[in-house]
């Protein structure tokens, strides 16, 4: 008899025991986490994480430089050659083998926007230069195509596109 | 005998203590010299107050149409007008209105462009010189956080309540008070020998009562839109001056709600875990005489 | 403390490290098995709340500090910026400036239990002395605290203050250019605020494990005074003391969060969320509530004594008052350490802490009328205590029979309930 009496209060007391430590537990961890969720972008960052951009004053043959998310992105308005000389290449004859359409929205294969750092260490390539109708990358000599695409040197991938969608003909979202 | 004579010395240290925590806690002193302020209904007072989307809409619609023509607010960006525990206007809405605002950008041709839900409320002056020779020589307050930059000093011992109560809406009930606190001429209630100089209106809240800002809004002066359920507001001096505070609050303390909210989650838990924790300490301690 | 060592290594691994390293026997002995009394009541639990109030503030500090500019142009944005846009960082910020209140609240109640029960008493003296060091360390990074937010209380409290300094002669407006870095509170002010206010929680972190190192030798004080006699008067820091400070740390945590999520300004003051402005001065200077006291010895010299002028004079009050502190365990003389046996103390240890709190009320009053007189009034009863009535109390009473040992002043209480 007293064992078992002995036996339900020790059950008892463990379990409070259990229970308390559980219930720290779960404080400390409701605790730590805004800790370090603190350190992720604040919502002023957040907010320019996806920007509009209109597009229609870029004459064609033109490019500009806009900043998105802290780098710097090329809008290119191409010209026919450049979209018919971009859209000729095999893909055996790329690095990087990826088609001018998936790098272009359908509807605006005039207008190529890609992140203007170059894939191989982030120096920002020059336009309309280089052997194959692009970029160059003054700093290591990397050549970029029309589309953007690596054709010779040592950056391994082809110059970025970010996420965007076209809103209307001119009016651009990234990100 | 020990215990008896411990007791009494725990009382007087206990309500030393107390006294400490309360007596000495400054209270807000800002409106002195001013008439005593009514405290207001807000929907956000107290601990389970959460703002009035409505009211937050036409607050910001008067604080757009009057207000903002001479106050800046440049704490606040457009963003903020759609996000949670605001007045809450939609993505579209908001963009459609920093659309019709222009902001410096050195990037932009002629380092000006129509601005974004992630720029800040433009300030209708350049700077505070401009904005006191517009307005003959007084600078009219910036009002990102100007609702939680006044207050009520409340006699004792109301305010060793607003421990209690965790009231804070002194700013709101000051501001709501001092724009339906205008004379048109300087009243009997007046300091004795009271001058109003020149270019200043006479005020019961304000402090010295001589402001410079005019009388800034007038029953009428807005037209509020009919609710979708065809209820209309009215359009009134009094409903105005509580929209507009309402608002200011908002902006002084946008996380109000979700505050509250967490603190909510908090004390709850806290209370369960002090509750455990005693039962374990009480277990602990069972067989040790203490 | 080698004679209550009760550790033997486990294994082979901790006894390399032991030989080596014998961090786990110093936490063994001296977070686990450190005997301490039985009888300690609630207020003991101070100190552990402390060490939590520090630990609170030095960890929402440093995430603060990622968010903070310290630049005049910029400080009092950022602040609004990490209530508006950082994650969570209402509730960091609240938790921080709450945090300072609630730090000040322990550790009055913490010094006034030492007062109260003699636990500056030898052979203690080194310890009570830290503890004062942090106490001094406390309330100067407090007061470097409030100036960063760049408010008008921030800028005219560090003016205020900062021109304590020319009341030294002669080499007094040398220094307050020293401390402030120009001729007036500025931007470098702020910068090497933010920097000491950064450094010095540290160096307190440091002092408060000398003044544990401290407790540890002689072991604690406890509620009857009378020291342990042996191992029946003692139970193990763990499981006894840590559940039960934590569940004081627990109930502590209760008012501190009601502050933080219902009611985060209600112990600041609306000044402080108007930018700093070098020409206009608020109508009503007031520091945070914890100063108070002192500000109202401060400001209670308003007359000139001798060659004294009452600029200095107050400043010396003040400073007396605090530096005071340090030596009361020569003031007190009395064998008896804990108030609970000495009936007359007992009147004038409560007169004193009504006392302090009048001083703390009248610190937030306007220094006009009747509240000159009381300042004066309260200000001559804290000097007088611990000047005349400690010493000559030491002397004077009679105090109650002592038990003679912990234990059995536990089962005298017993017997009475």
């Amino acid at each position: 008899m007293s064992t078992q009496a002995e036996h339900s209060s020790t059950n008892r007391r463990d379990f409070l025991f259990v229970a308390t430590g559980a219930v720290g537990a779960v404080g400390a961890a409701a605790v730590v986490w805004p800790l370090i969720n603190q350190l992720n972008p604040d919502a002023s960052t957040l907010a320019l994480a996806s920007i509009q951009y209109d597009v229609g004053p870029i004459a064609e043959g033109q490019s500009v430089t806009i900043m998105w998310r802290g780098l710097p992105v090329f809008v290119r308005h191409r010209t026919a050659a450049e979209i018919t000389e971009a859209q000729a290449v095999p893909l055996s004859d790329l690095k990087d083998p990826e088609t001018d359409e998936a790098r272009t929205k359908p509807g605006h294969e005039q207008w190529l926007i890609m992140i203007a750092n170059c894939t191989h260490l982030g120096c920002i390539p020059v336009g309309e230069a280089g052997d194959f109708d692009g970029w160059f990358c003054p700093c290591h000599g990397s050549h970029y195509d029309s589309a953007g695409r690596i054709r010779r040197g040592p950056a391994p991938k082809n110059l970025v596109v970010p996420p965007y969608e076209f809103l209307s003909d001119t009016l651009v979202q990234i990100g | 005998m020990i215990g008896a004579n411990n007791m009494n010395i725990r009382k007087l240290i206990i309500a030393a203590a107390a006294l400490v925590a309360g007596l000495a806690m400054a209270p807000a002193q800002a409106a002195e010299g001013g008439a005593h302020v009514e405290r207001q209904a807000w929907s956000f007072g107290g601990i389970f107050g959460t703002y009035d989307t409505n009211q937050l809409q036409r607050g910001f619609q008067v604080f757009r149409e009057v207000c903002s023509s001479c106050h800046s607010a440049h704490l606040i960006s457009f963003r903020n007008l759609m996000e949670p525990g605001g007045p809450q206007f939609s993505e579209a809405q908001v963009r459609a209105l920093a659309a019709e605002y222009e902001v410096a950008d050195i990037t932009a041709d002629g380092g000006r462009r129509p601005a974004v839900p992630a720029d800040r409320w433009p300030s209708p002056f350049a700077n505070d010189v401009e904005a006191r020779d517009a307005n003959g020589g007084s600078l009219p307050p910036d009002f990102s956080v100007l609702a939680k930059a006044r207050g009520v000093t409340d006699p004792f011992p109301t305010w060793i309540f607003n421990y209690f109560t965790g009231y804070q809406e002194g700013g709101t009930d000051y501001i709501h008070a001092l724009l339906t606190g205008y004379h048109e001429e300087v009243p009997e209630t007046a300091p004795h020998d009271f001058q109003l100089p020149e270019g200043k209106y006479y005020n019961d809240y304000f402090p010295g009562h001589a402001i410079g800002m005019a009388p800034p809004l007038a029953d009428g002066s807005v037209d509020y839109a009919e609710g979708e359920d065809g209820q209309s507001v009215p359009e009134t001096l009094e409903q105005y001056s509580t929209d507009v505070a309402a608002f200011m609050m908002w902006m002084a303390e946008p996380h109000l709600v979700s505050r509250k909210q967490t603190g909510f989650a908090v004390l709850i838990f806290l209370v369960l875990f002090a509750g455990l924790m005693y039962g374990t300490k009480r277990k602990i301690w069972a067989g040790i005489e203490h | 403390m080698s004679e209550h060592s009760t550790y033997v290594p486990g294994n082979a691994v901790e006894k390399w490290l032991d030989d080596r390293l014998p961090v786990v026997r110093f936490a063994k002995e001296h977070l686990m098995d450190f005997p301490t009394p039985k009888n300690l009541n609630y207020w003991w639990t101070f100190g552990a709340i402390l060490v939590m109030c520090l630990g609170v503030q030095i960890v929402t500090g440093i995430i603060l500090a990622m968010h903070y500019t310290p630049n005049v142009a910029m400080a009092f944005d950022s602040v609004e910026h990490i209530r508006r846009d950082v994650n969570g960082g209402r509730i960091i910020q609240a938790t921080h400036a709450v945090g300072a209140s609630m730090f000040f609240i322990a550790l009055y109640i913490h010094m006034f239990r030492g007062l109260f029960y003699g636990s500056y008493k030898a052979p203690r003296e080194i310890l009570w002395i830290l503890g004062v060091v942090i106490f001094l360390l406390t309330t100067a990074t407090a007061f470097m605290g409030y100036i960063l937010p760049w408010g008008q209380m921030s800028f005219w409290g560090a003016t205020v203050i900062s021109n304590i300094f020319t009341a030294i002669p002669v080499v007094g407006e040398n220094i307050k250019q020293l401390v402030l870095g120009g001729f007036a509170v500025g931007n470098p002010t702020l910068n090497r605020f933010f920097s000491l206010h950064y450094l010095l929680p540290f160096i307190i972190a440091a002092v408060v494990a000398l003044h544990i190192w401290a407790l540890h030798v002689p072991g604690n004080n406890n509620p009857v005074g009378v020291e342990v006699k042996d191992s029946r008067d003692t139970v193990p820091f763990h499981p006894y003391y840590t559940m039960k400070d934590l569940y004081g740390m627990v109930l502590f945590m209760i008012p501190f969060a009601w502050f933080v999520f219902f009611a985060p300004d209600i112990l600041g003051h609306p000044d402080n969320y108007i930018m700093a402005n070098a020409q206009v001065t608020p109508a009503h200077i007031v520091p945070e509530w914890y100063l108070l006291p002192f500000y109202t010895i401060l400001r209670a010299i308003d007359f000139n004594v001798l060659f004294i002028d009452s600029k200095l004079g107050g400043v010396i009050a003040m400073g007396g008052a605090m530096l005071m502190l340090l030596i009361v365990p020569w003031l007190d003389t009395s064998k008896v350490r804990s108030g609970v046996f000495r009936p007359m103390f007992k009147w004038f240890f409560a007169l004193f802490a009504i006392n302090f709190v009048g001083l703390m009320y009248l610190g937030a009053q306007p220094a006009e009328g009747i509240y000159t007189v009381l300042a004066k009034v309260c200000t001559g009863y804290y000097f007088l205590y611990f000047l005349v009535i400690l010493p000559v109390l030491s002397r004077i009473e009679t105090p109650k029979p002592l038990p003679t040992s912990i234990s059995e002043s536990v089962l005298g209480k017993t017997a009475h309930a």
